[in-house]
C-alpha cells in the first residue's frame, strides 16, 4: 500500500519534474521474494541527468536501476529488471539482504 | 507511463480516494481503476480484492499480466470526547495504523497532560469539521456521551459515508439519540451503520479493553467494507 505522502512522494516529485520540463523515469518494484527490503509497488524516480528521489531496495541496486533508467529515457521502451543474490550480477548490485526483486522501468511521457 | 494518467493518480491520492494504477505489462499501457468503477479486462473481483487488502501485486488475466498498484489513503481516527477510552484508543491506533485525532470543546478533558503527542483540538467538532472534514476512509469514533457534542459530527459521518461510525451508549442512550438523528434528517439505512453499544462484542469492560473492541471493530469495517455500494 502506498500512503498518501506528503511532498516526498516520488510520483508527486515525477509530476513536478516533468511540469518543469525534465526527461522522467519511474521504476517500480513489481515482485519480491524472500527478505527484500522494499515492498511491492514502491518507486524510484529518476530524471535524464541521474537525478532521483525515492528507492525500491534501500540503497542496493538503486545505481544500477539509475543506469537502466538513463537508457530507457533515452530509447523510450520500458524495461523489467532483476535483482537477487543467485543473479551472476548480484556481485556487483546484489541484494545484500538474500531477496530477490523484479523491478518495471518506464518513462514517464 | 503517460503523463496525464500520472496526474489522475496524484489528484485521486490528493483528494483521498483509493485509487490503483493497473499497467499491462506486455504493452506498458496504463490505466487507472478508482474503487467502485470497472476497468475493461481486469476482473471487478481483483480490483476489490487489491482495494480491500491494500496489496499491490500483479495478476494474470485473459492470457495478460497486468501490475496492480494500489493506493489507498491512510485511514484516520476521529474521535470526539477527550475521555480515558481515547487515551487507550491513541495510544494503540498508531500501532495498527491508524492517524488519530481527538476533538473535545471541553477544556477540562482535552489537557495536554493527558494526551501528550497525541493530535488535540479543544474546541467544537463542528468548527474543527469545517477546516478538515470527513471522508470516507475516516472512522469517526463519538465517546462523549453528550448529544450537543456527539450528534454533529454522528450526522455528519453519516452523510459523508466514513467507512466506520460508532457511538458509545446503552442501548437506551442509543434509542434516543436515533430518535434525534431522524429528526436531524438521517434515514434509517443511514443510522443502521453507527455501531452501537460502539465496538466488537468481546465483552470489554475496562477503557482499554473497550478501546481494543473499538479498533477491531474499525479494522473489521476497513477490511471488509462494501465497495461499489456507493457512499
Amino acid at each position: 500500500m502506498n500512503d498518501i505522502a506528503g511532498f516526498d512522494d516520488p510520483l508527486l516529485i515525477a509530476e513536478g519534474w516533468k511540469n518543469e520540463g525534465r526527461d522522467v523515469a519511474l521504476a517500480t518494484v513489481i515482485e519480491t521474494w524472500g527478505s527484500a527490503p522494499r515492498p511491492v509497488g514502491s518507486h524510484l524516480v529518476i530524471d535524464g541527468e541521474g537525478n532521483f528521489h525515492g528507492s525500491v531496495s534501500g540503497g542496493c541496486v538503486e545505481g544500477a536501476v539509475i543506469t537502466e533508467a538513463m537508457d530507457v529515457i533515452g530509447s523510450g521502451s520500458s524495461r523489467m529488471l532483476e535483482f537477487g543474490v543467485a543473479d551472476e550480477t548480484a556481485w556487483r548490485v546484489g541484494l545484500s539482504c538474500g531477496g530477490r526483486i523484479r523491478v518495471y522501468v518506464e518513462k514517464v511521457a | 507511463m503517460r503523463i496525464e494518467i500520472l496526474k489522475q493518480l496524484n489528484e485521486a491520492k490528493r483528494a483521498r480516494r483509493a485509487a490503483i494504477l493497473v499497467t499491462d505489462l506486455a504493452t506498458g499501457e496504463d490505466r487507472l481503476a478508482l474503487e467502485g468503477e470497472a476497468l475493461d479486462g481486469v476482473s471487478t473481483d481483483a480490483l476489490n480484492k487489491a482495494f480491500l487488502s491494500g496489496k499491490s501485486g500483479l495478476v494474470e488475466e485473459g492470457g495478460k499480466s497486468f501490475f496492480l498498484n494500489v493506493h489507498v489513503p491512510p485511514p484516520r481516527i476521529v474521535v470526539i470526547g477527550a475521555v480515558h477510552i481515547s487515551q487507550a484508543l491513541a495510544a494503540m491506533a498508531p500501532v495498527a495504523g491508524f492517524d488519530l485525532e481527538i476533538i473535545d470543546p471541553r477544556t477540562a478533558f482535552a489537557t495536554p497532560e493527558r494526551f501528550a503527542g497525541v493530535k488535540l483540538t479543544a474546541d467544537w467538532p463542528e468548527d474543527v469539521l469545517k477546516e478538515s472534514p470527513l471522508d470516507a476512509f475516516t472512522a469517526l469514533v463519538a465517546v462523549t456521551h453528550d448529544p450537543k457534542i456527539d450528534d454533529y459530527p454522528l450526522v455528519s459521518a453519516l452523510k459523508t459515508g466514513c467507512f466506520y461510525i460508532g457511538a458509545l451508549g446503552s442501548r437506551k442512550t442509543h434509542a434516543k439519540r436515533v430518535e434525534r438523528l431522524k429528526e436531524a434528517g438521517c434515514t434509517d439505512a443511514q443510522i443502521a451503520r453507527i455501531s452501537a453499544p460502539i465496538g466488537l462484542d468481546i465483552g470489554a469492560s475496562t477503557p482499554g479493553e473497550i478501546a481494543v473492541a473499538i479498533l477491531g471493530d474499525i479494522i473489521q469495517a476497513l477490511r471488509k467494507r462494501a465497495i461499489g455500494a456507493g457512499a
